[in-house]
């Protein structure tokens, strides 16, 4: 099911704790080798929808289909093998505390190969360049600030080299103008990498910049689908008035 | 007035009926919590034999657990020692039966207070840094993030202490029992000038080395039961930083009272 360059279908997702519906039958298709940006109001299921795609979260209902298995049905097994096609950019790093920079970015290939401990590290020095952190090996995340740990972040989801790369609120908790270089840095690895990246945000103006798609989720539902051009000239009521949230005139509607 | 008597009776069926119910919940959460907590341990030893094996984890618990702890137990061992024939002295000088204070002491410690003592200061100083380092790594994601790696949790995290506690917690008990015996001899013979020869030879009569044993079974099944107290309260963390600070107090309270109920049942079922 999942052909036509798409990378993760989403079927009729319905997910509730307790009383509180998050997901009200979420349908979505997210396509191979883009930036797709799910956004949406703080609280408004966008974190839950992500554990979904990576199976920290069971649905109640519906389906998640990544090449070609429904992974809401997988045993925890083979749920494991679909994981290593996934690395994951978490909201606040979520760095290894006991680790330095160099042994967290390897981790994940001493965990998972066989390889040298030679070309291992010379594996993670290369990444670790790639994010623009040459020569912080030795360092702990103690010692790094918000946009760095979220660069060591992403160096760690890059280098078993998935196919899928999930980003939570990668602009959260930054500066204005770290948040910039932060989302510089997805827009380049992805046109290096061509791989697809999912990221969920309320940063809308930031996400703008990268997306290729938006979806937008608001009450437990996409209520809307398109580029980004697209969706500023929405007519859905919901839709404007989140992008009026911006402040900025004309930037519902518009094309600027 | 009838119908207040009735009001009145109805009232206090419902308080009953809410007592009861508020009564089972407890019961039942502290019920979840124990099954809980035997899963994760079941889980924790079977993950064990799962290939590959983390020793590299193991032995650095081991040492975080068992080696730096050996100073609060060296400390506490001697103290504990050293009182127990103070206290046992004032005791056995009423019959003159002074050259039993060594018997007392090595008794006292290898039986009971070398494993429990032990396991006590172990629970406080390694249980309650279990606990906060779990619970902050659950609430800072990187638990969430080992699973993304395809990587248990249980076997990266838990497994690892609770193996290294069910060894070292009886190494610390020997240093415990060893220092606590030296400690009652220093008070024993040379401040208090109980014969030196009737202070050892009636110690090593009387204590036979099942009492050792049997004090080292112990202090194994209570290692087993602090880590795997702090390992879940830790693991299950909700709440960011006040969630850590209150899953690490009631693990230390939980282990705490949990190693000395224990310590009551193990004793009974070895006598």
């Amino acid at each position: 099911m999942t052909d036509n360059g798409i990378a993760i279908r989403i079927n009729n997702l319905h997910k509730a704790f307790g009383t509180q519906k998050v997901l009200e039958g979420i349908n979505l298709d997210i396509k191979h080798g883009e930036i797709t940006v799910i956004i949406g109001k703080s609280g408004g299921g966008k974190s839950v929808l992500m554990k979904h795609l990576i199976g920290l979260l069971r649905p109640d209902e519906g389906e998640i289909w990544i090449d070609g298995s429904d992974i809401t049905r997988l045993k925890e097994k083979d749920l494991n093998e679909v994981r290593k096609k996934f690395g994951m950019l978490f909201q606040e790093a979520a760095l290894f505390d006991s680790m330095n920079v160099l042994d967290n970015v390897a981790f994940p290939v001493r965990e998972h190969t066989r390889l040298p401990e030679k070309e291992i590290v010379r594996m993670a020095q290369e990444i670790l360049r790639n994010v623009g952190l040459a020569g912080f090996d030795d360092k702990m995340p103690s010692e790094l600030s918000g946009g760095m740990r979220k660069r060591v972040g992403l160096a760690r989801a890059l280098i078993l080299d998935p196919g899928i790369i999930l980003f939570d609120e990668p602009t959260s908790a930054l500066d204005p103008i770290t948040s910039l270089t932060i989302l510089d840095l997805i827009t380049e690895t992805q046109e290096r990498l061509h791989k697809t990246f999912v990221v969920i945000s309320h940063d809308i103006l930031g996400m703008f910049r990268i997306a290729h798609n938006v979806a937008m989720l608001n009450n437990g539902r996409i209520v809307e689908f398109g580029t980004p051009k697209e969706i500023r000239q929405s007519k859905k009521e919901e839709v404007k008035e989140f992008l009026k949230a911006t402040g900025i005139p004309g930037f519902a509607g518009g094309d600027k | 007035m009838r119908s207040y008597v009735g009001y009145q009776e109805r009232y206090r069926g419902l308080m009953f009926i809410s007592l009861m119910g508020r009564l089972s919940e407890g019961v039942i959460s502290i019920l979840r919590e124990l099954g809980g907590m035997g899963f994760m341990f079941l889980n924790s030893i079977l993950l064990l034999f799962r290939r590959p094996l983390k020793l590299n984890y193991i032995f650095k618990q081991m040492e975080f657990i068992g080696v730096k702890s050996a100073g609060v137990v060296i400390i506490t061992g001697t103290f504990t020692g050293m009182v127990l024939a103070l206290q046992s002295y004032y005791g056995f000088r009423k019959f003159s039966a002074e050259g039993l204070v060594g018997t007392t002491v090595a008794l006292s410690m290898t039986r009971e207070l070398g494993p429990v003592l032990t396991s006590l200061m172990v629970t406080g100083r390694a249980g309650s840094a279990m606990a906060a380092e779990l619970g902050t790594m659950r609430v800072t994601e990187q638990i969430d993030a080992l699973i993304v790696m395809a990587l248990n949790p249980i076997k990266y995290l838990v497994t690892p202490r609770v193996i290294a506690s069910f060894f070292m917690l009886p190494i610390l008990t020997i240093v415990s029992d060893f220092v606590g015996i030296v400690g009652g001899w220093l008070v024993g013979v040379k401040l208090l000038g109980i014969n030196e020869g009737a202070f050892i030879n009636k110690m090593i009569k009387y204590l036979d080395f099942e009492d050792i044993y049997n004090g080292l079974a112990k202090a194994a099944c209570f290692g087993v039961i602090l880590s795997v107290v702090a390992c879940y309260k830790g693991f299950y963390t909700k709440g960011g930083a006040e969630g850590v600070g209150r899953s690490t107090t009631e693990s230390v309270v939980i282990a705490s009272v949990s190693i000395l109920i224990a310590d009551y049942v193990l004793t009974s079922l070895m006598f």
